[in-house]
């Protein structure tokens, strides 16, 4: 029998954890610093994919990913030496897919040939809004004419170029929004990454928001309307919904996103990165030091930047592999499932689910259909053992 | 109930009286009539202190409530009994017995059996804030029972008291002289030897004959772990003796006495007890439900030829279900409530099954205060979460046929057309009120279908009387009634009679399907008003699903009110990215865990406290 992150394939993650500024939704664990020693740096992630690769040596590798953070802000000659490390590590596989994480300012756009030198072959775009106001009301420091620029340089250096949109905005109308999508995907390539924005708790808008002051957010039912609408639009130009939030030209999709929620394994490298690693049978969850000092640190010191190692038992596994699979629109395979987890899913549960038309099962799959996506989280806490 | 104390004197050998029985005239036997708050138990504690009939180390406060409920919450469930020996200023020394009795309406029958045990009254009121309208029934009561009544002026300490204003109150309220009135402190123990003087010299000494056969007054009793049934009496006339053969006349038990004692609290054995004289037994019974408050006590071989008068069976008035939150529960539930049973008779329980809540227990109780009360000692004591459906009272349901139905739960209400009309019972209410609040008193009894019986003024305060619905009182009406007050009203009732009205079964369907634990009976003219508000407050209480839920209110088969609660439209993580499940995991377990604390009816998941929630008026 074959291990089961074999499903969903081998992939790294490389986390830069600097920010030019925070954005004031962001969640994500990124930082502003003055200096940064990118040498410094540079020999902890190699000393990094080093160690695990010593782990996980004749696996053959499909992703790569450089997230953040900014990683449009590393040193093209950084990731150049990490790719090179990689490469020398792993067995590649025959179209290895690397991305970079970049925002469209001038300044990134400006190292965008460097890093297509250094090995990247796909750029993930933090476009976020086609609209001047709103992309200052959400703290970027880009114009939609320098967005635009950037997004330009991109697609004569990668032949993949994706980008993100934030949309339920404060004050943002679905008329609006429906406008801004059609041009989005007007100037689309094959990717997009539509996010509806969340207030996350620690953010700026976090504060704000229970402080009364975030105004203008969409109601449920308006941001709920938004992203039927947001379904049906990019249908019609060819961009189905692999994902809650990502569409693509079917073929183009983010494989190594596809990795995490086709509950492969992966390593992660770099401050807050989170791992999946199946070692000896058994899949572990490894995790790093949130603090970008600390965990340069631990590396220099102790030669290993994880904070903790855990191995997930089965129920532990199967819940992630559900919570992940049922983002995706092909679904959950359920002899998968039942394998991971010992028990299969709970066939009354199921049916009720399939009765009210919040999911569908074929060919043993099971995916939520379009009522069910929106409400994805109530179908999964149906569906939690 | 008593075990409280017991347990502080869990030595079983006890000391015995061989003293001769007492003369009549050295007996005094009384009540405290006051309402909470105003120092009753404090009182209480001040005389046993001051007569060393407990020693100073075994001293705790509110020596007679021995339940943490009564403590807590300052009130007596249970009469409870102390026998203190005075030597009064004359150079006698008296027995005193104390009946410390129930002072809520709840235990109304309690209480005026209690009043019959003794023949005088202290009336303990406040200096501060004066005669409440739970002070105004038990007097009532008291007078009832033909008793000599001393005022009692408390925390006259305080810089607020008002002692010559509340004397004048006492006197154009309840309509007794008050000029004599007891001055004191309970709290620092001022005036307390002038109270014991005029217990001795104002209250009569007990009547009754020696030689004529055995009379005693039945006037409570309780479960004792150790002891099993301990029963309290009051002597009428003849002796009982240790080792007598016995004879209840309403139930027609017999037993063989095997305690006498009296109870200084603790008890303390006796050889015999005589006319006047107040005291405890144990005789092998194994159950509260045995005994019934109020009975006659003679003895089996030379009775006496007639029973007291005035007895009669303490019957659940407010009902309501009782359901464990864990359906796991069910048998622990039982097992509390059958030990709770030993201790009180007047609280019934039978075995109810509900689509909405699964299996649990349709409990009597003689009113909302017993109900919180018996929910509270089975939350607390046998460690249970209870989900609690909405108060009932008993309809009369008059059959076609003549047959007369009690229906204790809205649920069982029979096909109307074998119905030929329903009878429900009313309360004769009465309210105390500063007047700037009266407008809210009196608009708040209109709308709970009230009829306004009186309206007079002592002072500032407003008294008013009302004919009131028992259904419409049940529910939130004291809660509403604080709230419109401030706090200010004191409220109290006794329930009058049984009378017809246009009522109406009101059943509540959530996507289709009735939700028996939400039906209620209702006056027809109010049913579409509350039918609304108790869809629209569905509609806010029930979280959103996937789907769209219909909630209607409905009379039989005609829908009243209709409210929808829309399918839930947005609920996904935007972006679940980096590879980290954890936290998203985290937090929908945590959800899901939530899920556990609502009731699945069909469908339709409900929160438990929504059974309650659902029925709260927010006038």
């Amino acid at each position: 029998m074959i291990e089961d992150w074999r499903h969903g394939g081998f992939g790294l993650y490389i986390h830069w954890p600097f920010c030019a500024a925070k954005c004031p939704y962001c969640d994500f664990n990124s930082h502003v610093a003055g200096v940064i020693d990118q040498k410094r740096w540079q020999a902890a992630y190699l000393s990094e994919i080093e160690r695990a690769a010593r782990e996980t040596k004749d696996r053959v590798l499909n992703t790569v990913f450089f997230g953040g953070g900014t990683p449009s802000l590393m040193d093209p000659e950084l990731v150049a030496a990490i790719i090179d490390k990689i490469r020398a590590s792993w067995p590649q596989a025959n179209d290895p897919e690397i991305t970079l994480e970049a925002n469209p300012t001038s300044i990134d756009s400006g190292r965008f040939r460097a890093f297509s030198e250094a090995g990247i072959n796909r750029i993930s775009m933090g476009m976020q809004a086609l609209n001047d106001d709103d992309l200052r009301r959400l703290g970027r420091m880009h114009s939609v004419a320098e967005g635009r620029r950037a997004f330009e340089i991109a697609r004569t250096h990668f032949e993949r170029v994706s980008f993100d949109l934030i949309y339920a905005r404060q004050h943002q109308t679905p008329e609006a929004w429906q406008a801004e999508l059609r041009e989005a995907l007007g100037m689309a390539i094959d990717h997009l990454s539509l996010y509806q924005l969340t207030i996350e708790p620690g953010t700026v808008f976090g504060a704000r928001h229970d402080a009364g002051k975030l105004k203008g957010l969409p109601e449920d039912d308006s941001s709920a309307d938004m992203y039927l609408i947001t379904q049906e639009i990019c249908e019609e130009f060819g961009f189905p919904a692999y994902e809650v939030s990502n569409h693509a030209r079917p073929g183009a999709e983010s494989r190594h996103n596809l990795i995490y929620w086709r509950y492969g394994d992966y390593v992660g490298i770099g401050p807050g990165a989170h791992g999946r690693l199946t070692l000896e049978g058994r899949r572990h969850a490894t995790d790093t030091p949130k603090q970008p000092g600390a965990w340069l640190e631990q590396v220099e010191t102790r030669g290993n930047g994880e904070a903790s190692r855990a191995p997930l038992d089965d129920a532990e596994q199967a819940i992630e592999y559900l919570l992940f699979a049922m983002r995706l629109s092909e679904g959950l395979d359920m002899q998968r499932f039942n394998a991971i987890s010992g028990t299969p899913l709970d066939p009354q549960r199921v049916a009720y689910l399939e009765e009210i038309g919040m999911i569908t099962q074929e060919q043993g799959r099971i995916f939520a259909t379009k009522s069910g996506r929106p409400v994805l989280n109530a179908i999964l806490r149906e569906l939690i053992p | 109930m008593r075990h409280g104390v017991q347990s502080l004197f869990p030595a079983p050998i006890f000391p015995c009286i061989r003293a001769p029985m007492t003369d009549l005239d050295r007996i005094r036997n009384f009540s405290i009539v006051a309402h909470i708050d105003h120092g009753k138990s404090t009182l209480a504690d001040r005389l046993i202190q001051l007569t060393g009939t407990v020693a100073e180390r075994d001293m705790k406060e509110q020596l007679l409530d021995a339940m943490d409920i009564e403590r807590e919450r300052g009130i007596t469930i249970k009469a409870n009994s102390v026998r203190i020996e005075y030597p009064a200023k004359d150079g006698k020394t008296y027995i005193l017995n104390l009946i410390d009795t129930p002072g809520h309406v709840d235990f109304a029958y309690e209480v005026s059996r209690s009043m019959q045990a003794v023949e005088g009254s202290l009336l303990v009121v406040d200096a501060s804030q004066g005669v409440e309208a739970q002070t105004l029934a038990n007097v009532y009561q008291a007078i009832d029972a033909d008793h000599e009544i001393v005022p009692v002026l408390n925390k006259i300490d305080l810089p607020a008291a008002e002692p010559d204003r509340v004397k004048e109150q006492i006197e154009d309220v309840i309509g007794i002289d008050a000029s004599e009135s007891v001055m004191i402190s309970a709290k620092t123990g001022l005036g307390i030897p002038d109270v014991l003087e005029a217990i001795v010299h104002r209250l009569p000494a007990p009547k009754g004959e020696r030689d004529a056969p055995l009379k005693a007054m039945l006037v409570d009793s309780w479960y004792d772990s150790y002891l099993g049934v301990v029963v309290l009496i009051r002597v009428m006339d003849g002796v009982i003796k240790k080792g007598d053969q016995i004879k209840m006349m309403k139930t027609g038990a017999t037993y063989k006495l095997d305690r006498l004692a009296v109870l200084k609290p603790k008890m303390v054995d006796i050889a015999e007890l005589g006319p006047g004289e107040i005291g405890v037994f144990t005789a092998s019974i194994k159950q509260v439900r045995d005994t019934k408050v109020g009975d006659t006590i003679t003895h089996e071989k030379r009775p006496c030829v007639t029973a007291l008068p005035g007895f009669k069976p303490s019957i659940p008035v407010v009902f309501c279900g009782l359901f464990p939150v864990d359906a796991n529960d069910f048998e622990a539930l039982r097992d509390a409530i059958e030990k709770l049973q030993l201790n009180d008779a007047s609280f019934s329980a039978e075995m109810e099954t509900s689509a909405a809540l699964g299996f649990g227990f349709r409990c009597g109780f003689l009113g909302l205060l017993h109900l919180e009360v018996v929910r509270d000692r089975l939350e607390r004591e046998y460690d249970l979460d209870l989900i609690t459906t909405a108060p009932s009272v008993v309809f009369k349901i008059h059959m076609k046929d003549g047959e007369v139905r009690e229906l204790h739960n809205p649920a069982d209400m029979p096909d109307l057309t074998y119905v030929d009309h329903i009878e429900e019972p009313r309360i004769k209410a009465t309210i105390l009120v500063p007047d700037e609040y009266l407008g809210d008193v009196l608009k708040l009894c209109q709308d709970r279908r009230g009829i306004q019986m009186d309206l007079t003024y002592a002072g500032s305060r407003a008294m008013v009387v009302y004919d009131l619905p028992l259904a419409e009182v049940v529910f939130d009406f004291y809660d509403r009634l604080k709230s419109v007050t401030k706090g200010y009203a004191s409220f109290d009732y006794q329930i009058t009679e049984y009378r017809e009205d246009h009522l109406v079964k009101m059943s509540i369907l959530v996507n289709d399907e009735p939700v028996d634990a939400l039906s209620i009976m209702v006056h027809r003219d109010r049913a579409e008003a509350r039918g609304r508000a108790m869809c629209e407050k569905l509609k806010d209480l029930i979280p959103r699903h996937m789907f769209k839920i219909p909630i209607q209110a409905a009379i039989g088969g005609r829908v009243i009110a209709r409210e929808t609660l829309s399918a839930m439209r947005k609920d996904v993580t935007a972006k679940c990215y980096g590879g980290d499940a954890t936290r998203k995991k985290k937090l929908l377990e945590k959800q899901k865990a939530g899920k556990k604390k609502m009731r699945q009816f069909g469908k339709v998941e409900i929160p438990q406290s929504a059974f309650i929630a659902a029925l709260k008026m927010d006038e």
